[in-house]
């Protein structure tokens, strides 16, 4: 009774629906609900046009409720066999989401979206590697392979130039895989050649060699493409112990750190209201070097003379000193530096060259908040101001960049995302040609402004309510697509929906770190790295 | 083909058959036909009866002296003469110009038409759908319908080299047809289980 056919596996009929809520598939005999899974793909054949779609929900359905009550004797396998797909029969929930066909027009334009549901009784098959290739495109120039779909060996590929025209976001609690799919995306824009890189490695993942959970080495971005990405480190120590071949070391002046930085710091340094109220006051008394010129005030009767003129209260400025202490104590914070890192990051972006900010040990959150924001804020300014230049003059503009930032609800909660520079990149879109990457594994914690403005959200395993609630809010579907982000596995798969996608899809992300992955990422070209590769394989046989 | 008896009663639904043979009716729930031609009807047996040929007149107990029942045949053999085997079928569809039907036929079969049981291969190409089923389901019978029905399958079955998937989707079929009854449907699949 199976019936084959062309497309994939028969699964059942189209029994009843709508275009908000989905189709409601009935199964047919031949297939096990056991065998169904949340996250797979169908196609449906409607009389003019076939559509494709998601399952996001399996029951169990009876004909006659009598049989809920007095359940037959399904030990005797002749009457489960008859009643299975009759009177006790399975069903699936399927969103569909796409239209699809062979034909000529169909093929030029590509999928379209839904804007009606298949009629009645449709047949409902398996969809089949070639729709599903059909959906989302094979690997290309422009097109990055992510992951596989579920029991599939299709490729799911990302389109690239589009994804990074908005900020994007990788969500999923902690090892879910978040450091391994942004490794996969950053290697995919920087093959692509679609964007620059500017990445803010808090744990030193992302620029050289770190280890996996296992305690594998994972090689990371200079290893594989060494001339097209420069290491910048905060910890020139650690970097020289992990052997990392760094191309500058990052140093921060006092004379740099301004009163909005100060902002930011507000929770991590447990400044009160006041305390930052008189950096701005400081700031203004002192100018550029406000920092170091309050830390070297003297706890002496001018000193106190001169708060008192700016009504800087006692436990204010003992509230400040303290703040200010810690950001005296990170090492690469010195009272002025000659090289001026902005500028050095940014020579490296206009050749096309993606810059890796390693912070060694300096995970410390007060670090990152303040030396990623520092630095966004001024480079940001920088393309604004090319940006306007090259409009107007009508030159070349400079290269798409990306700012990758982890920890994100950091910068973009509530309460500070109007206020620092991620907020604004994160809503002005791709006004200056900057976008973001956040990684966060909170992501109820982002600002749900900034959050609707995010352009592709890939997400893997989140179990908090809260956080599944603010990455889905305003999607299509919302409900459907909550059943299926709960179910992921607990690493390595990811729902991917949004802007660089036809439709929602689930992958099973693609493996990355080791040595056979590493070689279908290099170019031919990187003759080098390429037997570096092949030398690794051999490596794992000794 | 085997010859089981001649028409001697027929309607739109069902037709009546005399057996050559005292008590050679055939099983309960098979498949026979007729022939009016260009018609050919199909019926399935409901029952079976063997009466006096006179009406009004009952046969009376002869045995008491007699020390088997072959006895009593054999000390009055006018008795097979004084007694007639009857079947009633159901029809449930007919053949034209080869093409098969599972439903009533536009007129009833002739009288005096014979009556033959179908071969294995007919009865294979006729359960090659089960409309007729519906009929079994939905005509009033003097026997209970549950019992024509799994009679009726059984004996399908039988031209099958293994029954069973031939009455998994038989019980199929029942299954949607008997929806809303499925003690009905239980009592059917209980008398068609093959093992
Ligand atoms: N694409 C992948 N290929 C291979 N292993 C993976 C992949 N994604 C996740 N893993 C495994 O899961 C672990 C956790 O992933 P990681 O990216 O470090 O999680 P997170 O950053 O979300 O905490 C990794 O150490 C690795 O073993
Ligand atoms: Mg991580």
């Amino acid at each position: 009774m199976t019936q084959e056919d062309i497309g994939g596996q028969r699964l059942g009929i189209v029994v009843s629906g709508s275009l908000n809520k989905g189709i409601e598939v009935k199964l047919h005999s031949s297939a096990s609900v056991e065998d169904m899974a949340v996250g797979r793909y169908v196609t449906i054949e409607g009389n003019k046009r076939r559509f494709f779609g998601m399952i996001t929900d399996i029951s169990l359905g009876v004909i006659d409720q009598k049989l809920t009550l007095t359940p037959p004797d399904v030990s005797d396998p002749f009457m489960a066999e008859v009643l299975a797909g009759t009177s006790t029969y399975g069903t699936l929930h399927v969103l569909p989401t796409l239209t699809i066909s062979g034909d000529a027009t169909s093929l030029l334009e590509g999928p379209q979206p839904v804007k009606t549901v298949p009629s009645h009784f449709s047949a409902v098959n398996l969809a089949s590697q070639r729709d599903v290739e059909l959906v989302f495109g094979s690997e290309d120039e422009k097109k990055f392979y992510i992951g596989t779909p579920l029991d599939m060996e299709t490729k799911i590929c990302l389109d690239l130039p589009e994804l990074v025209k908005r900020s994007n976001g990788i969500f999923g609690k902690s090892g879910t895989g978040k450091t391994f799919l942004t490794r996969l995306l950053l290697i995919g824009m920087l093959q692509k050649g679609t964007a620059v890189n500017l990445v803010f490695d808090m744990h030193s993942e992302y620029g050289w060699e770190s280890r996996s959970e296992e305690g594998r080495k994972v090689k990371a971005l200079k290893q594989l493409f060494p001339s097209k990405v420069a290491v910048f480190t905060l910890d020139e120590e650690g970097s020289r112990r992990r052997q990392v071949s760094t191309d500058f070391v990052v140093r921060i002046g006092y004379d740099e750190i301004e009163p909005e930085d100060m902002v930011l710091l507000r929770q991590t340094l447990n400044l009160t209201e006041p305390a930052v109220e008189a950096v701005y006051q400081l700031s203004r008394r002192f100018g550029k070097n406000w920092l170091q010129s309050s830390l070297d005030l003297k706890d002496s009767e001018e000193t106190r003379e001169l708060l008192k003129e700016m009504s800087i209260h006692e436990s204010t400025y003992q509230n400040l000193q303290r703040g200010l202490a810690t950001i005296r104590r990170l090492p690469f914070f010195i009272p002025h530096t000659l090289d001026n890192p902005v500028k050095r990051i940014l020579e490296y972006l206009d050749q096309g060259i993606n810059v890796v900010l390693e912070f060694g040990r300096y995970t410390d959150i007060t670090a990152y908040i303040l030396v990623a924001n520092l630095l966004t804020r001024r480079i940001h300014a920088q393309y604004r101001e090319r940006m306007e230049k090259a409009i107007g003059e009508d030159i070349a503009l400079p290269h798409p960049l990306v700012i990758t930032i982890e920890e994100a609800h950091r910068f973009l909660n509530p309460e500070l995302a109007s206020q620092t520079i991620f907020g604004i990149i994160a809503r002005e879109m791709r006004k200056y040609n900057v976008t973001l990457l956040v990684i966060d594994q909170r992501p109820s914690g982002i600002d749900s402004e900034v959050m609707s403005q995010i352009g592709t959200k890939i997400t893997c395993l989140l179990d908090n309510e809260r956080d599944i609630d603010s990455v889905l809010a305003g999607v299509s579907g919302k409900s459907e697509l909550k059943s299926v982000l709960s179910r992921l596995e607990s690493r390595q798969q990811a729902l991917i929906f949004g802007h660089a996608v036809p439709m929602p899809v689930v992958v099973r992300t693609r493996e990355y770190g080791s040595p056979e992955s590493y070689k279908d990422f290099i170019p031919g070209g990187e003759a080098e790295i390429r037997k570096q590769a092949e030398k690794d394989i051999e490596e794992l046989w000794e | 083909m085997e010859r089981v008896g001649e028409v001697i009663e027929a309607s739109t639904t069902g037709f009546v058959a005399q057996c050559y043979e005292l008590y050679q009716s055939p099983p309960l729930g098979s498949l026979v036909k007729t022939r009016d031609l260009p018609l050919e009807l199909y019926g399935i047996v409901y029952n079976a009866t063997t009466t006096s040929l006179e009406p009004g007149r009952r046969p009376i107990a002869r045995g008491k002296d007699e020390a088997s029942e072959e006895e009593i045949y054999k000390s009055s053999p006018q008795l097979l003469q004084l007694l007639r085997s009857e079947f009633s079928a159901l029809v449930v569809g007919y053949r034209e110009n080869d093409k098969l039907y599972h439903y009533l036929p536009p007129k009833p079969a002739r009288i005096h038409g014979f009556v033959h049981l179908c071969p294995p291969g007919e009865v294979k190409e006729f359960s090659q759908s089960f409309d007729f089923l519906n009929i079994l389901i939905n005509t009033h019978l003097p026997v209970p319908a549950d019992e024509l029905i799994a009679a009726c399958l059984r004996q399908m079955s039988q031209v099958y080299e293994d029954p069973h998937p031939f009455l998994v989707v038989a019980g199929k079929e029942l299954a949607i047809l008997l929806s809303g009854e499925f003690n009905q449907l239980k009592a059917i699949l209980g008398r068609i289980r093959t093992s």
